[in-house]
């Protein structure tokens, strides 16, 4: 039942997701990208849930505890920077150049 | 087999004795050099304990009458598949000839050794490293198998070094000794060679297999056992000092002089001329080979003996005799009269330690004048000697016997041996004509050294003194101590030449018939010496003649009264100072191979080798290529997030289509 349309939304949501890491420079908004990929990731899980079973709906749920735990960590580390360096512009960080 | 005898089962005590000798020595050395007693009661007692047993083993040995080698295996050494090397040794009528000269003439020069080494601050060292020389040099001359007769082979090349550079605060002294382990280096690559190709033809390295193996696998005159043999003597050549590989004998007389008697004279150097007897079989068996051995013999006496005639420093000239004499010896083993060279070994023991205990003995008295009046003249040049026989006679009257025991003059014991050496050569000739040419070399060789040993003799003892004036009330004739070993040397330079007599006389070939058992395996493959009554006495008379001639020559030609002494004496001239300088052959070796060797090290393997490719290029040049490396991989570190997000992706999707196939 509409497995079709509900995998090509997430692959189109997954694929703004890598879009917008790629191409913004706000951390928060390249962290707000994460995020859409993962839920997109999790919408494939749902839909194929349908016909393989329920493991998908709970790596699901997995997906989602992983997720909370990387926003606080993520987060965090994004307030760490700003308090540092008074931009979370990932062009202005580049403390690991070689 | 028959039944060992108890006494000769006691061998392995005379080697161990000195190896006791030597450890308590050696700790007395280190902790308590002071105790001079004790070192002095260890390391006579220990050395004359050895004397006693080596006549016990060698009366056992007489007395069982066996023909057949006494081996004694005491442990396994190096078992490893095939090879099966055990500590063994042999008791047989050459080694027990060799046990005897080097544990009798070895426990007289440790008496001798107190009185001359008696104020020396190393007296504990000295001993130790003299007992740690008789050690090495029993189980040189014990050995039942090439590889322990190797061990001590390399002892006392050690224990050489180690008393040659005694004084080691003079850098002269210590280069000496380098001299000497570095030149016998040389040899003994030969060793180890002829040790490989006999291993490698035969499969055993026993002395008694080998002996018995070779005449079944080996053909007479082929070139494998002609190689085996020459590796040999080249050994020889190291260890006894023959040309080329001589040089370091003279310059090892920077030694304590009773180290020069015995390890430099009576024992270690006769060495080659115990390995080519005991091998006889194989140099039998290469015809090449013995006639190399005969003819550098030859050269070498003849060679040596020239040297001697414008030396200087007494033992120069004692030494320069010895490598003359050793010649003599291996000419002897070289025209296969193998009985000939060991009996010219043991007068030459005899004598030789004589002359050098004597010689010892002036030094001792110059250095003692010297000292008393502080002033700092050479107290080995003879040209600071002179008239000494009024202020130590049995000194002289000693010196006096071993020289004409060195000379050959009838009835001492030189005599008979150099006789008995050279009328082989003269039998030979007959077969093949190039020993006349050896004998004329080893005649003309006699003839020097009549010369040379007139001569140190005239100028030590007699003429004026030249001393010096204050020095001349100090001069005192050695302590008995230093004499009473002489006096036993004495007895046997003169009377050593009845062991082995010519055939013209009566009880005649004592020691001919003793080594039988062993020269026999050789007799085999050589010719029969065949000389005629009238032949022999004419070699006699001529020897006789050549004696006699010699001493008168140099009686009448030399003149001791014009002589200055070493500090005022002028520089030789013409010949003179091509003998006074050896014939330049140290200059020689050092502008032929020396300075090469240094060059090509320095410039070749230091600089360019080992500083240039392995250092710069391998060790260095590793670092900078690991270092580049790492640089273009710190490029891609552009500490963007950006940057390494892109990689990720583009990492990712390649992966994804990897998997996807």
């Amino acid at each position: 039942m509409l497995l079709g349309p509900s995998l090509a939304v997430s692959a189109i949501l997954f694929s703004l997701g890598v879009a917008g890491v790629l191409l913004r420079r706000n951390a928060i908004v390249i962290f707000m990208c994460v995020e859409l990929m993962l839920n997109a990731v999790n919408l494939s899980f749902i839909a194929l849930a349908q016909q393989l079973g329920p493991q998908g709906q709970v790596i699901v749920f997995f997906v989602m505890a992983v997720a909370a735990a990387e926003a606080a960590v993520g987060l965090a580390i994004i307030l760490a920077i700003y308090r540092h360096k008074q931009t979370v512009d990932i062009q202005n960080i580049n403390l690991l150049r070689g | 087999m028959t039944e060992i005898p108890e006494a000769v089962r006691l061998v392995w005590l005379a080697a161990a004795l000195p190896l006791l000798g030597f450890l308590a020595n050696g700790a007395l050395s280190l902790f308590r050099p002071a105790a001079r007693r004790a070192v002095t009661a260890i390391g006579v007692g220990t050395v004359a304990a050895a004397f006693a047993v080596s006549v016990l083993v060698a009366a056992g040995l007489a007395g069982s009458g066996a023909h057949e080698p006494v081996v004694l295996t005491y442990w396994s050494w190096i078992p490893a598949g095939d090879l099966v090397l055990n500590l063994a040794f042999q008791v047989d009528q050459l080694s027990v000839v060799m046990l005897l000269v080097v544990t009798g003439v070895g426990a007289l020069i440790h008496v001798f050794s107190i009185g001359y080494m008696g104020e020396d601050p190393g007296y504990a060292r000295y001993f130790a490293y003299l007992n740690l020389f008789i050690f090495f040099m029993l189980v040189l001359v014990l050995g039942s198998n090439f590889p322990v007769m190797f061990v001590g082979w390399e002892g006392v090349g050690l224990c050489s070094y180690l008393l040659i550079g005694f004084w080691f605060e003079d850098k002269a002294n210590a280069n000496a000794g380098k001299k000497a382990f570095i030149m016998n280096r040389i040899g003994d690559a030969g060793f180890l060679i002829a040790m490989f190709l006999i291993f490698r033809s035969l499969g055993t390295l026993e002395f008694t297999e080998v002996f018995r193996l070779a005449p079944v696998s080996f053909e007479v005159g082929g070139t494998l056992i002609t190689l085996i043999t020459l590796a040999l003597f080249l050994g020889c050549t190291g260890k006894s000092a023959q040309i080329p590989l001589y040089t370091w004998l003279p310059d090892a007389m920077a030694g304590p002089t009773p180290v020069s008697a015995l390890i430099h004279a009576a024992t270690m150097v006769t060495a080659g001329v115990y390995l080519v007897a005991r091998a006889n079989v194989l140099f039998a068996m290469a015809p090449i080979s013995s006639a190399v051995v005969a003819g550098i013999g030859a050269l070498t006496a003849l060679f040596a003996a020239t040297i001697a005639l414008k030396q200087w420093d007494i033992k120069k000239v004692i030494a320069y005799s010895t490598v003359s004499q050793l010649g003599y010896m291996f000419l002897g083993v070289g025209v296969g009269a193998y009985v000939s060279g060991i009996f010219h070994l043991v007068t030459h023991a005899f004598f030789k330690a004589l002359m050098f205990l004597a010689a010892g003995n002036v030094i001792y008295a110059l250095h003692q004048a010297y000292h008393a009046t502080h002033r700092h003249e050479d107290a080995q040049d003879l040209r600071n000697m002179g008239g000494l026989h009024r202020y130590m006679p049995w000194t002289a009257a000693l010196m006096w016997i071993g020289g004409l025991a060195n000379i050959g003059l009838p009835p001492f014991s030189g005599f008979f041996s150099k006789d008995s050496i050279l009328a082989a050569a003269f039998a030979r000739g007959h077969d093949a004509p190039i020993f006349y040419v050896f004998w004329a070399l080893g005649t003309v060789g006699a003839v020097f050294t009549a010369l040379y040993i007139t001569r140190l003799l005239i100028y030590t003892f007699h003429g004026p003194n030249r001393t010096g004036e204050a020095e001349r009330q100090h001069l005192r004739e050695a302590p008995p101590v230093m004499t009473g070993p002489l006096v036993i040397l004495g007895l046997g330079s003169v009377f050593a030449g009845v062991l082995n007599l010519p055939h013209v006389l009566p009880a005649a070939g004592w020691l001919e018939h003793w080594l039988e058992p062993v020269t026999s395996l050789g007799a085999v493959f050589l010719p029969e010496f065949h000389l005629t009554a009238g032949t022999e006495w004419g070699l006699l008379a001529l020897a006789t003649a050549i004696a006699v001639a010699g001493i008168a020559a140099a009686w009448r030609l030399l003149k001791p009264e014009a002589l200055v002494p070493a500090r005022q004496a002028v520089p030789e001239r013409g010949i003179e100072r091509v003998l006074a300088n050896k014939y330049y052959v140290d200059e020689i070796y050092d502008a032929l191979i020396v300075r090469p060797l240094i060059w090509f090290s320095e410039r070749v393997l230091w600089r360019t080798v080992d500083a240039l490719l392995i250092d710069g290029v391998a060790v260095n040049g590793m670092a900078r290529l690991t270092r580049l490396f790492g640089w273009i991989g710190s490029r891609l570190q552009t500490g963007q997030v950006g940057t390494y997000v892109v990689l990720f992706v583009l990492g990712t999707l390649v992966l994804l289509r990897v998997m996807a196939g």
